[in-house]
């Protein structure tokens, strides 16, 4: 498809403009980070370096940082375990009520998180005996199921059934040609579903506000409630900036191994 | 063979199940779930059955806390604010906190069982104690008690026929603020937030809650006398209709609602929000933030809050709690809390121990002639709470309805 | 493994069904049990009334709930406002997402690629409470960034409220509408639109003749998200909302007062979005989520 010169231009400088849309409030978090106002207050009063220097050295970041990382892992485990089970059924066999499962993998994150919330919150409470750490997993790795699912479902069909079948061709049996021939293909798809699911799970709120046991703070929860109670909200901006550096590296890896066909087709 | 492929493939199947396992261990604490708490409701005298008789002995190892977040600090939030250390360091009492964001929340917690004690505000307390989950607390245990201030005790929010159901924690009142570029005048009634014809249209702000219902009741008790409204948490049908009324017309005039106090501040410091309901420790941060601001008890009366250490009914640590809520109302403590989360201590003998040696005198901590006309949160029931037995009064449940239609 | 081929193909082999359900069994029970279940007991709870005096859920059966929803206006209205957010929502994003993953994938230089999907990550990953705030700054009346920005063309900032909504949902789920286009936009063949262009076909024709058609599953994905996650956020609309409320803010606050009316508030969107998904299902746009 040959574009005009013009159109081309066109489409740059759209790109330019969406470009600052998507920058210009990153850069407000950064510049608010330094600012002397406790309570965010445009335009920012004064600078200083105080609030990094007190972000530094805040445990409940740093353990709030480290909770939200084991709840994101655990979480993307299993969603990594039942979305990789899930899409090889789907891929491989035909049987009756195929065509809901993709419905019914969908609905968790399809549905607004309050009502999932909620209704995962009425049932622990009601009827399990109250929201622990797991009950916080379970939820989670519920809605993350389905990036999983959908990267691997794609990669499996472009792969098609003939590598497998020539292996069991060979003489391999069903858990031999898993792991010598469709695991490691898979497993450029399977990485990118796992970190669009540990980062699914990474900055989810509403959800977690609903399932998370006592005593458990995720990152999100300690920025809401830094955010709505004492008055540290600076400190929330550092975090938020920091974790903007941050995510430089995970996004790395899933380019460097998402490589082998269209990366990002496979993200998301 | 077969059976170890089967068994494999078994194990990739359950390994689901086993991540579960793992992830579960990680966490450590295990909720009691004694959520059973049913005992057929038979001390239908004093809810919640008989007090601890004591003495309080060893501790338990530790006590599920419940409160407000800024109300329980173990120096995460900040390292210099740190007063759960001590606490565990002395009584070998481990907490456990989870913090909650509306007292609708904390009785939602508290329903769902497990803790030992919460930090309830006055639109909590009631449904704690008629809802049986929370226990009468017997003071003599309680030696910080003593020092508490008078006009906090056995309030309504707090006992119930002469018995005491916690420890009072702290108190503010909801005052009106204003930004001093946009109102030039000091203000001192609530009508400019009230008025259709109010200059500050479009920049007033409100608390955004259903107990703010009762603000308006406090407003209709000063301008409209005939509506013969004694207590802002007793409504009858008419009362709370002409409530709603206020509330709808001056929905009007409101710019934001809010309920978080970073956002509140801001609104005022930026000059968004003109004029509203606010908290002291609002105008004081906004004020320390170089924000043009001012604000004064409404010469009209004013709602306030006054939050209560409280032991749940089926508290399985009963020792530790104990140790906690005399602990947290002990002078020193006390004035931490209150100048960290900012408002009035409830113990007479933290005014001596602040840092800010103006703070109790800034927040009125001990000026009883202050709080005569501060209404404290209350959860409003269908029998009226300020004693008329003639008429039915509109629930807190209805409250909550109303409120959120009135928002929808 | 040094048996007959026989022996390989063996228990598995011969029972294909079996091992179809071996592979369903523990993610269906997830589903199935755990969200399903749970769905399940919520909607029930819905027809259940709540006990005036200690509000607790008492189990007795109506429709009052439900009653109480279609008569009330201000309900109602919440409720098409809600969807109105939604959809506006949507549609910027996609008239944001189109152009900007077309100049991604097609026009710029291809060594390009992963630094600008990783440029249209990074905001993912500042968390969502402190974005919302970052947009209480830029929609601020009067002195915000927006309002500076439009002060010489002698216009002032949307502030709170509606709008300001809108924009900052807009800004929260725009990358996951721009990541499912550009992958769609990626696979598309080179040849496909060679053979257009050979065909005398302009750049124009070709695009709403060839592109448009081949990309609309990912499109529908990616409404999936924005609409999706628009109709369920109640913490934008509390933040930069002013006194506009949105659906969830409903379910927020009467869940713990009033389970049972949550729950019924709560049927709406989820009918809304079951019948979006039924209605979208046949486009693939489901497996491009």
């Amino acid at each position: 498809m040959t574009l005009s010169r013009g159109t081309k231009i066109l489409l740059g400088i759209f790109a330019l403009i969406a470009g600052a849309f998507i920058y210009v409030p990153l850069g407000i978090i950064l510049i608010n980070s330094f600012s002397t106002n406790k309570s965010l207050t445009w335009p920012p009063t004064g600078f200083t370096t105080e609030w990094w220097g007190r972000a530094l050295d805040n445990e409940g970041v740093r353990s709030a940082l480290l909770t939200s990382v084991i709840v994101a892992l655990c979480a993307t485990a299993i969603a990594l375990v039942l979305g990789l089970l899930i899409s090889l059924a789907i891929a491989r066999y035909r049987f009756f009520g195929r065509e809901s499962i993709s419905l019914l993998i969908v609905l968790p994150i399809a549905l607004p998180g309050i009502v999932t919330g909620i209704a995962l919150n009425n049932v622990f409470t009601s009827y399990l005996g109250g929201l622990t750490f797991l009950t916080l997993v379970v939820a989670h790795a519920t809605f993350c199921m389905v990036v999983v699912y959908n990267n691997v479902l794609a990669r499996l069909r472009r792969m098609g059934g003939s590598v497998e079948e020539a292996s069991s061709d060979l003489g391999a049996g069903g858990w031999t040609t898993f792991r010598l021939v469709t695991f490691p293909l898979m497993k450029s798809a399977i990485l990118a579903g796992g970190i669009l699911a540990f980062g699914l799970s990474f900055d989810e709120i509403i959800v977690t506000t609903f399932t998370a046991g006592p005593g458990i703070t995720t990152l999100p929860i300690w920025i809401y409630q830094n955010l709505f109670r004492p008055n540290q909200a600076p400190i929330v901006n550092v975090v938020a900036a920091a974790l903007v550096l941050f995510s430089i590296i995970p996004i790395y890896v899933a380019q460097k191994f998402g490589s082998d066909d269209e990366r990002a087709g496979g993200v998301i | 063979m077969h059976a170890k492929r089967l068994l494999k493939v078994a194990a990739v199947s359950a390994s689901a199940m086993l991540l579960v396992a793992a992830c579960g261990g990680s966490s450590g604490s295990s909720s009691s779930g004694s959520s059973a708490a049913a005992s057929g409701g038979a001390a239908a005298e004093t809810p919640g059955g008989s007090a601890f008789a004591g003495p309080v002995g060893m501790g338990e190892g530790q006590v599920n806390i419940l409160a407000w977040p800024g109300y329980v600090e173990d120096g995460s939030t900040d390292p210099a604010v740190d007063w759960v250390t001590p606490f565990e360091k002395e009584t070998g009492c481990q907490v456990n906190l989870k913090t909650f964001g509306t007292s609708d929340e904390a009785v939602k917690l508290m329903q769902g069982g497990g803790w030992d004690v919460v930090s309830a505000s006055g639109d909590a307390t009631l449904r704690l104690i008629y809802g049986d989950l929370v226990q009468p607390v017997n003071t003599d245990l309680v030696p910080s008690y003593a020092d508490i201030f008078p006009d906090l005790k056995m309030q309504k929010f707090n006992s119930v026929d002469g018995v005491a159901y916690g420890i009072p924690h702290g108190r503010g009142a909801n005052l009106i603020m204003w930004n001093t570029d946009k109102v030039t005048t000091p203000l001192d009634s609530w009508a400019v937030t009230f008025d259709p014809k109010s200059p500050y249209k479009g920049a007033v702000t409100a608390y955004d809650s259903p107990i703010f219902i009762a603000d308006a009741a406090v407003y209709l008790m000063a301008t409209q006398p005939e509506l013969g409204i004694k207590d802002p948490y007793a409504l009858d049908k008419t009362q709370f209709d002409a409530a709603i009324a206020l509330l709808t017309q001056q929905k009007e005039l409101i710019g934001e609602y809010w309920s978080d106090y970073t956002k509140a501040t801001q609104a005022f410091e930026s000059g968004s929000t003109a004029v509203g309901t606010s908290w002291q420790v609002i105008a004081n941060l906004a004020e320390a933030d170089g924000g043009h601001v001012a604000a004064a008890k409404a010469k009209e009366g004013a709602t306030g809050w006054s939050d209560t250490w409280m032991i749940a009914k089926d508290s399985a640590n009963i020792n530790c709690a104990y140790k906690w809520v005399d602990y947290i109302a002990s002078p020193s403590v006390n004035a931490q809390v209150a100048e960290w989360f900012g408002e009035a201590p409830s113990n007479a003998k933290a005014c001596d121990l602040t840092t800010d040696k103006n703070f109790c005198t800034s927040y009125h901590a001990g000026d009883t002639e202050y709080w005569k006309d501060v209404y404290y949160w209350n959860t409003p029931t269908t029998a009226c709470l300020d004693g008329r037995t003639d008429v039915q009064c509109i629930p807190y449940s209805e409250w909550g309805t109303a409120w959120t239609a009135l928002r929808s | 493994m040094t048996t007959t081929t026989a022996t390989h193909r063996g228990f598995w082999y011969r029972h294909p069904g079996l091992r179809q359900g071996g592979l369903l069994t523990a993610p269906m029970a997830w589903l199935v049990v755990v969200y399903l279940g749970s769905l399940a007991a919520l909607f029930l709870t819905a027809f259940y009334q709540v006990d005036d005096f200690t509000g607790q859920v008492v189990r007795s059966f109506s429709l009052k709930n439900f009653q109480n929803l279609f008569t009330t206006s201000a309900y109602y209205q919440s409720v098409f406002r809600t969807i109105s957010i939604a959809v506006l929502v949507t549609v910027l994003c996609l008239v944001i997402a189109v152009p900007l993953a077309f100049f991604m994938a097609r026009v710029a230089p291809r060594s390009w690629r992963p630094v600008m999907v990783a440029l249209v990550l990074t905001p993912l990953w500042a968390s969502y409470l402190v974005k919302v705030y970052a947009w209480r700054s830029m929609l601020q009346p009067d002195t915000g960034v927006i309002a500076w920005f439009l002060k010489p063309l002698g216009l002032g900032g949307p502030g709170y409220g509606y709008l300001g909504i809108v924009i900052t949902l807009t800004y929260l789920w725009l990358p996951y509408m721009i990541l499912p286009v550009y992958a769609g936009l990626t696979r598309l063949p080179d040849s496909m639109l060679d053979a257009s262009a050979d065909l005398g076909a302009h750049s124009g024709r070709t695009f709403r003749s060839i592109v448009i058609p081949l990309i609309f599953p990912s499109v529908v994905a990616g409404s999936i998200f924005t609409f999706s996650l628009s109709l369920g956020d109640y913490i934008t609309a509390q933040i930069v909302g002013g006194k506009v409320t949105m659906l969830g803010n409903v379910v927020q606050q009467t869940y713990v007062t009033n389970l049972p009316f949550a729950a019924a508030v709560a049927t709406l969107p989820v009918i809304i979005i079951l019948l979006y998904l039924l209605a979208v299902r046949k486009t693939g746009a489901l497996e491009n989520v």
